[in-house]
């Protein structure tokens, strides 16, 4: 099969065949390549990055530069059956809006990030007092892209205020799945399924 | 350029019959001077139309005739580069309007008698059409790709928006669905210089002797800068004196930069007809794909099933991000497939023609799959 890095291949493992395909951040669109290659998936990305979205093109890939923040509102509602937003809901200026659009121009969506909840980055602040540098959070406080630090407890407790659907959850320690007991805690990284 | 006629050692197709203008006019015996690299497939799928821009022509990859320097986009199109003549059947076609063997104002009308201002006033649209009746001449009916820099890709939109079953792919670097104020500004710096020239004589200037050079060169001159870029300009020329040490206190070229906008605006006099500069300018001036089509821009591209790729350039002060930003969202909320980037060189505008590696690697994986 693929080597997709193991959020992307529980999020390629779970959208249907031939369905549209948003992938906001999609990098040099490794995950847009497997869904369009192996599941006939029509794709699109949006990545910042310009060497990133050359390398894109060059897959034959669509993808348009762009910014979360401030590009999705170009998009009509429902244009796509699945946004993806993978590691990059933590670098925005306004995760709570790029999150509404996300549900506005996907009819579902997919949403991973660091747990900064995860015992690893407890221990750093707790015994420590420095900003935890780990393995999915591995920049200096002052250089860190990750401006927007959240747990898997505040982001449940977000989709439940906003009244957004939880349909799936998978959690991850050392690139391997864990169950959901006490994932808060246990759970490196955290993928949600989620809709309106 | 004062003669009338233009001699071309390209191929030349005479249309049969009369192509229709936007202006409501149509043009009888249209002559259209093209360009042919690489071996059309038996399948007749592999043809590539390149677009040329305002002051180019059908010598994409081949030497100019006039100047003898190589094809304007030597450097992406040929055996084994981006467009790669190896696997395409690549086409350039001269636009009407212009003056380098396609019907325009320096031809003769039916009267025998050089059109001049008597020529139509054409659009983009119109300049498309022409490039469509040659593909169905040569019996294409599908392109492979489409692709033009600037007002090149002006033709890829509108080819896109108006046959919209003919481009598979279509690619537009440097350029824009609607000339901006700023743009229409600068052309009409140009035109105006043209016909303040007394040579110009109500553009009956053919076989006079006399042609309006200066004109012309003060357009180019204008031109040129806003193809380049502050700092390009800066780091080439920078205040440097040219062949002398010190200022002169006259109206000289004192400044290098000045003697090469000297050299580039005469340089231009000798390939380029000034009437074609105002009529080619003029369409550029008209262009606008929203207008054509509503009045909003996505509407243009409802009935198109290509592929896009738009590519613009961080210091293209004359085509901005921004004009390419517009077009990118257009074509996303018309559901078309479209990639988009902004690609950081050096060069302003000029850039889609130079040295862009990133280009290049765009060039090539668009058209690649």
């Amino acid at each position: 099969m693929n080597n997709l890095r193991p959020d992307l291949a529980i999020i390629a493992g779970h959208v249907t065949t031939g369905a549209r395909v948003l992938d906001v951040g999609c990098g040099d669109g490794t995950l847009l390549a497997v869904l369009r290659d192996e599941q006939g998936c029509n794709v699109h990305g949006m990545e910042i990055d310009a060497e990133n979205v050359a390398e894109c093109v060059a897959k034959g890939l669509s993808v348009i530069q762009g910014d979360a923040d401030r590009d999705l509102v170009f998009y009509p509602d429902d244009t796509f059956d699945y946004a993806i937003l993978s590691l990059t809901l933590q670098t925005t200026m306004r995760p709570d809006r790029v999150l509404e659009e996300l549900l506005r121009v996907g009819r579902r969506a997919f949403v991973s990030f660091p747990n900064f909840a995860h015992w690893r980055v407890r221990l750093s602040l707790l015994w420590g007092g420095r900003m935890p540098v780990t393995r999915l959070l591995p920049a200096a406080w002052y250089e860190t892209p990750d401006i927007h630090h959240v747990t898997i407890a505040d982001f449940l407790a977000f989709v439940a205020q906003r009244g957004i659907k939880v349909e799936r959850a998978w959690f991850l320690s050392g690139g391997k799945r864990i169950g959901a007991v006490a994932a808060n805690f246990r759970a490196e990284h955290a993928v949600f399924l989620i809709s309106r | 350029m004062a003669t009338a006629e233009i001699i071309t050692a390209s191929d030349v197709l005479e249309l049969a019959r009369p192509l229709p203008l936007d202006c409501g006019q149509s043009l009888e015996g249209v002559r259209i001077a093209y360009e042919a690299y690489g071996t059309l497939s038996a399948a007749r799928d592999n043809a590539v139309m390149v677009c040329h821009a305002t002051t180019g022509d059908q010598h994409v990859a081949s030497p100019h005739p006039i100047t003898g320097k190589p094809g304007w986009w030597d450097r992406m199109v040929g055996p084994g580069k981006p467009i790669d003549t190896d696997r395409f059947y690549v086409l350039c076609a001269n636009v009407i309007g212009g003056c380098m063997g396609s019907t325009g104002p320096s031809c003769l009308a039916p009267d025998g008698t050089p059109y001049a201002m008597r020529f139509p006033v054409i659009t983009i649209r119109d300049m498309v059409r022409a490039h469509v009746a040659l593909l169905e001449a040569l019996g294409i009916q599908r392109l492979h790709a489409v692709v033009g820099g600037s007002m090149g890709g002006m033709q890829a939109l509108s080819l896109a928006a108006n046959w919209p079953d003919i481009p598979e792919r279509v690619l537009a670097i440097a350029s824009t669905g609607t000339m901006a104020a700023q743009n229409i500004a600068f052309q009409e710096v140009g035109r105006q210089a043209i016909m303040a020239d007394p040579n110009w004589q109500g553009g009956n200037y053919y076989g006079t002797g006399h042609a309006p050079d200066a004109g012309l060169s003060v357009a180019r001159m204008a031109a040129h800068i806003t193809y380049l870029s502050e700092a390009s300009l800066t780091g080439k020329f920078g205040r440097r004196l040219q062949d002398r040490q010190a200022k002169s206190f006259g109206f000289d070229a004192d400044f290098q930069v000045e003697s090469y906008l000297r050299h580039q605006g005469i340089s231009f006099t000798s390939r380029f007809d000034a009437n074609s500069y105002l009529y080619i300018t003029r369409a550029m001036s008209y262009f606008d794909l929203a207008e054509e089509h509503g009045g909003l821009l996505a509407d243009a591209f409802a009935e198109t099933r290509a592929r896009f790729c738009v590519v613009s350039f961080d210091t293209d002060w004359l085509y901005p991000t921004e004009q390419s930003r517009r077009l990118v969202h257009a074509l996303s909320a018309a559901g078309a497939p479209v990639s988009f980037v902004e690609l950081s060189a050096p060069f302003g505008h000029d850039s889609f023609l130079l040295d862009v590696p990133a280009l290049d690697r765009v060039v090539t994986g668009f058209l690649s799959r």
